[in-house]
C-alpha cells in the first residue's frame, strides 16, 4: 500500500506536466483545447521510436515535447485562422492525430524495457554516485528506513524536473507576453484594443500547453515501459479532473499564478492517488477509473461554483478592507504634516 | 492629425437589408482637437469611431492618421495609435486579472511585449501615480481584481489605460451612457482632465446635447451617414440645444430621433 501510494507520487508528478499543459489552456486561454488525448500519444510515440532507433533519450524526450508544441500551434492556427470552434478544432487534431501517431510508431504498441530511457540513465546515476545511501542516512538515523519506498531515483528526479518547470512557467506567465497571454482569455477583445495580436497569443499558448501534454506522453511510455496507441483515451478529462482537484484543495482561495500552478501539480498528485487508492478496492477495475474520474470532474464542476461565489466576496471585503487602511494610513500621515505645518507657522 | 477622406460604408450591399451606415464623410480634425458628436439612432456614429478603429473597413475612402495611411492596417496594428474607451465598462478591462496587470497590458500598445518580467517595482510607482490623479482611491488597491471594481472604477480605469500612453487619437463611443448621473459625471470630469493633461486628439460620441456642447472646441451633428451640421470654436459657444433642435428639423424636415437623447439636463 505504501509502496502504491509512492508510486502514486511519482507518476503524479509526471503527469502534473500534463495537467499544467490543460491548465494553460482551459483556464489561461479559457480554450477547452481536446487536442490532448492525441498530443500526449504523439510526445510518448515520438520519443519510444527515437529511443528504439538508439537515439540519447534526453534528445528524444525534447523531441516528443517539440512535435506537442507544433501539434498544439496546428490547433490554435485551426480555430484563429481557420475560425474554427475551439472544441470542434481539438476534436479534429484529437482523431487526426490518432491516424498519425499510428504512423509515427508503425504498430499500435511499442514495448521500452530494454531500452536506455531517461529513468534507466538516472538510475545509473543514482548508483554510480551512490545517492541511495547518502538520502537515505537521516531516515536511517531515525529508525524509519522501512517506511521509505526502496529506490527514491525516480521520486528525486522527477520532483527536480518539476520544480524546473514549475519556476520557468510561473516566470513566463508573468513576464509582459505571458501576462498578455493570461488577459487574451480573460477579455480578448480589450486586448487587441492595446495593439496585441491576440492570435499569436493563442496559437503559442495552445502550442506550450501541447507542448508540456507532449513531454508527459512522452516521460510516461519511459516510466511505463511502453507506448501504447490508446494511452491517451480520456486523458483531457484526467488533466481537468487534477487541475479541479489542485484549485478545490490547495488554492485556498488565492489566484495567483506561483500558488495556482503548485495547486495543480499537487492536484495531480492527489489524482493518482485516489487513483491507486481506488485500485486496491476491490470492487472496482482498473477500467472504472474513467467514470471515476468524470465523477470527479462533474463534481467539482458544481461544487466550486458556489465555493468560487464566496471566495469573490471574500476577496472583496478583504481588498476593500486594505483600500480603506491605506486610506486612513495616509490621512493620518497627512494630519501630522499638517499638524507640523501649523505648528511651524505658529 | 486624423483625416477622413471621402469615407463610405454600406452594410449588407444590394440586398434588401442594405444599409448605408456612412456616406461620403469628409472631415479632418487637427492635432489637439476635441469634437463631440450627436446624432439620431442609426445615424453612423458608432460606424465612424469603428471604422477609425479599424473594426470596420470602409468600402471606399481612407483614413489618415498623423499623415500615415492606416486604412489597410489591423485594427491592432493600427491600435498602437488609438486609445478607445468602450460604452459598456466591462469592455475595456481584463476582470479576472489585477489593476497593475491590466495597466501593464495597456502599456503594451506602444512597444513590443517583452519576455523580461512584467510589472516591476519601478512601473507599480509610475502606475500608482497614474492612478492617484483619478483621485478614487484605485492607487492602493493595485493588486485588486478589476472583475471587482464598480462599474463608474472600471470605466475610470479603462479611460485611464486609453489615455496615459499617449495615443493620437482617442475614441469614446458613448463611454458614460451605462453610469448612473453621479459616476457619469466624474467620468466626464477626468475624461476632461486627462485629455488636457496629455493634448488629446479626441472623437467623443454622447447622447446629451448639453454635454456634446460644453465639452471640446467642436462638434459633429450626424444623420444618415453624413455630418449634416457642425460648430466649431467661436460658433460653439453660444450654441443651444434648441439651436441644435431647430438645426436638425431645418436641414433633415423632421426631429431628430435617439431613445438615448437627453435633451436637457
Ligand atoms: N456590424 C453591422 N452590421 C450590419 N449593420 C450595421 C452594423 N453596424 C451598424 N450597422 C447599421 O448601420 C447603421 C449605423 O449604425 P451605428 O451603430 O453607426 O449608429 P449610431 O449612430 O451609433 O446609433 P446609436 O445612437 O443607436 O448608437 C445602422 O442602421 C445599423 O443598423
Ligand atoms: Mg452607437
Amino acid at each position: 500500500m505504501l509502496q502504491a501510494l509512492y508510486g502514486a507520487v511519482e507518476s503524479g508528478l509526471i503527469y502534473a506536466l500534463m495537467a499544467l499543459g490543460v491548465y494553460i489552456s482551459f483556464r489561461l486561454l479559457d480554450f477547452p483545447d481536446l487536442t490532448v488525448d492525441g498530443s500526449f500519444v504523439t510526445g510518448g510515440a515520438v520519443t519510444s521510436v527515437m529511443v528504439v532507433s538508439g537515439v540519447d533519450p534526453f534528445t528524444a524526450t525534447l523531441a516528443g515535447a517539440a512535435v506537442g508544441f507544433l501539434v498544439g500551434c496546428i490547433t490554435g492556427i485551426l480555430h484563429t485562422k481557420g475560425n474554427i470552434n475551439p472544441l470542434l478544432a481539438g476534436i479534429l487534431m484529437m482523431v487526426a492525430l490518432y491516424s498519425i501517431n499510428l504512423r509515427i510508431m508503425g504498430q499500435p504498441n511499442i514495448p521500452l524495457l530494454n531500452e536506455t530511457t531517461v529513468f534507466t540513465v538516472v538510475e545509473n546515476w543514482w548508483q554510480t554516485l551512490n545517492l541511495q545511501g547518502i538520502v537515505m542516512a537521516p531516515f536511517e538515523a531515525l529508525g524509519i528506513a522501512a517506511y521509505v519506498p526502496s529506490s527514491l531515483d525516480v521520486l528525486v528526479a522527477a520532483t527536480i524536473l518539476m520544480v524546473i518547470v514549475k519556476k520557468l512557467l510561473d516566470f513566463f506567465l508573468r513576464t509582459e507576453a505571458g501576462t498578455t497571454l493570461r488577459a487574451t482569455g480573460d477579455n480578448q477583445t480589450m486586448v487587441r484594443s492595446f495593439s496585441a495580436n491576440t492570435n499569436v497569443y493563442i496559437v503559442v499558448g495552445i502550442g506550450v500547453s501541447n507542448m508540456l501534454v507532449a513531454f508527459s506522453g512522452s516521460m510516461v511510455v519511459q516510466h511505463n515501459g511502453f507506448a501504447d496507441i490508446n494511452l491517451g483515451v480520456g486523458m483531457i478529462i484526467i488533466g481537468l479532473a487534477s487541475v479541479i482537484i489542485g484549485e478545490v484543495l490547495f488554492s485556498f482561495g488565492s489566484d495567483k499564478i506561483v500558488r495556482t500552478t503548485l495547486a495543480v501539480i499537487l492536484g495531480a498528485i492527489v489524482y493518482r492517488m485516489i487513483y491507486a487508492v481506488a485500485l486496491q478496492v476491490d470492487f472496482l477495475e482498473a477500467s472504472d477509473m474513467k467514470l471515476i474520474t468524470a465523477l470527479i470532474v462533474v463534481a467539482a464542476l458544481v461544487v466550486p461554483n458556489w465555493l468560487g461565489q464566496t471566495n469573490a466576496k471574500q476577496q472583496y471585503k478583504k481588498s476593500k478592507a486594505n483600500a480603506a487602511k491605506q486610506e486612513a494610513r495616509q490621512a493620518d500621515a497627512e494630519g501630522e504634516k499638517s499638524h507640523a505645518t501649523a505648528q511651524s507657522h505658529s | 492629425m486624423l483625416q477622413l477622406n471621402h469615407i463610405h460604408k454600406t452594410f449588407y450591399p444590394n440586398t434588401p437589408d442594405e444599409r448605408q451606415a456612412l456616406v461620403d464623410l469628409h472631415q479632418e480634425l487637427s492635432g489637439g482637437d476635441v469634437v463631440t458628436i450627436i446624432g439620431s439612432n442609426g445615424a453612423g456614429k458608432s460606424t465612424l469611431l469603428n471604422t477609425i478603429a479599424g473594426s470596420i473597413v470602409p468600402d471606399e475612402g481612407d483614413v489618415v492618421i498623423d499623415g500615415n495611411d492606416v486604412t489597410r492596417l489591423s485594427e491592432q496594428k493600427r491600435a498602437a495609435y488609438i486609445g478607445r474607451v468602450f460604452q459598456d465598462p466591462k469592455a475595456g478591462t481584463a476582470p479576472g486579472m489585477t489593476i497593475e496587470e491590466n495597466m501593464m497590458i495597456s502599456l503594451g500598445r506602444t512597444k513590443r511585449r517583452s519576455l523580461f518580467r512584467g510589472v516591476t517595482k519601478q512601473l507599480r510607482q509610475q502606475f500608482r501615480e497614474h492612478l492617484a490623479t483619478l483621485e478614487i482611491g484605485l492607487e492602493n488597491r493595485l493588486n485588486t481584481k478589476v472583475g471587482l471594481l464598480s462599474g463608474g472604477e472600471r470605466q475610470a480605469l479603462s479611460l485611464l489605460m486609453a489615455t496615459f500612453t499617449e495615443p493620437k487619437i482617442l475614441l469614446l463611443d458613448e463611454h458614460t451612457a451605462a453610469l448612473d448621473p453621479s459616476k457619469e459625471e466624474l467620468i466626464l470630469r477626468l475624461t476632461r482632465d486627462l485629455v488636457e493633461r496629455h493634448q488629446l486628439t479626441t472623437v467623443m460620441v454622447t447622447h446629451q446635447m448639453e454635454q456634446a456642447i460644453a465639452f471640446g472646441n467642436r462638434l459633429w451633428m450626424m444623420d444618415e451617414g453624413k455630418v449634416i451640421f457642425e460648430a466649431n470654436d467661436e460658433t460653439k459657444q453660444d450654441l443651444t440645444v434648441e439651436d441644435l433642435l431647430d438645426q436638425f428639423q431645418a436641414i433633415r424636415g423632421k426631429k431628430m430621433a435617439n431613445d438615448r437623447a437627453l435633451l436637457t439636463k
